[in-house]
């Protein structure tokens, strides 16, 4: 193969996801929640792609072709609920929903 | 000269990958992080098309950077300045352990990886010109994979009813616009 080792896509990948993560974890506003979950999304289907490269076979690829459709799903639902919520004039933070806590 | 060509776009491609991830999760402004995104998706299609997942390169630029982030900027400028608070508030230990969790997360993938595959990394499989495209894939969704294909269909049918059902105005709503405009009359 020209170009790096598949090694390097994996790193990418794991950097990627780590990112994702950390967006996760401290921005209180959901859309940049679901922004981050779409970068965690991404950063798997890379690792997906590069072992598929690996093995020669098309499992992996079309693995992610599903995960690219499950995604946009997740993203009109999300989408819709932080539409519904603005409507009810809540404050947009995750940390003021608390009616789920228990 | 071919090959160095590649590992420039391959880095190039990685380098901005990364750093508009980073931008993503950095601005302030919402607009901002959604553009950023985009270029972050972007970056990881030349990526796919450097892992000779050809369809699935173009597949991203349409349907994430084209779509999905078109729905998502629509939905930024719907809000306006209501589209939320910037960064987490709370003490401080909460930030420092996001990133420690995050650090985490990363060290316990790579050493995962490491182990698992780390030998067989370099000596991938010999591919044909037809690995990745679009023929390939429309031959094994119709074959080997029709119940992933079908099930896929059926869950984006019920994430667009959702998605109506979500954005449907209920009669309480209703009620709240109309006292507003009451209160502003």
């Amino acid at each position: 193969m020209d170009g790096p080792d598949l090694a390097w896509y994996l790193i990418v990948s794991a950097i990627l996801f780590s990112i994702g993560t950390l967006g996760v974890l401290v921005r209180r506003s959901p859309l940049i929640v679901l922004l981050s979950l779409e970068i965690m999304l991404n950063a798997a289907n890379l690792a997906l792609i590069s072992f598929a490269r690996l093995h020669g076979g098309h499992d992996g690829q079309i693995f992610a072709l599903t995960v690219m459709a499950v995604a946009a799903s997740e993203v009109v639902v999300g989408l819709g609920l932080i539409v519904a919520m603005s409507r009810r004039r809540l404050t947009l933070d995750v940390d003021s929903f608390r009616l789920l806590r228990g | 000269m071919g090959n160095f060509l590649v590992w420039v776009v391959w880095v190039g491609a990685a380098f901005a990958c990364l750093g508009s991830g980073v931008a993503v999760i950095s601005f302030t402004n919402p607009f901002y992080s959604a553009l950023a995104l985009i270029g972050n998706l972007g970056s990881l299609a030349v990526l796919y098309l450097l892992a000779s997942a050809e369809f699935l390169a173009a597949a991203q630029v349409l349907v994430y950077a084209g779509a999905v982030m078109v729905m998502f900027l629509f939905v930024i400028a719907y809000l306006g300045d209501s589209a939320g608070v910037p960064f987490g508030g709370g003490p401080s230990w909460v930030a420092v352990g996001a990133i420690v969790a995050s650090a985490a997360i990363l060290v316990e993938v790579v050493v995962a990886i490491g182990l698992k595959a780390g030998g067989a990394l370099s000596n991938e499989a010999d591919v044909g010109a037809a690995f990745g495209s679009p023929g390939e894939f429309g031959r094994l969704f119709l074959t080997d994979h029709l119940l992933a294909f079908e099930i896929t269909s059926i869950v984006l049918l019920v994430a667009a009813i959702g998605g109506v059902i979500l954005g449907t105005q209920t009669r309480s709503e209703r009620e709240l616009d109309a006292q507003e405009a009451h209160g502003r009359a």
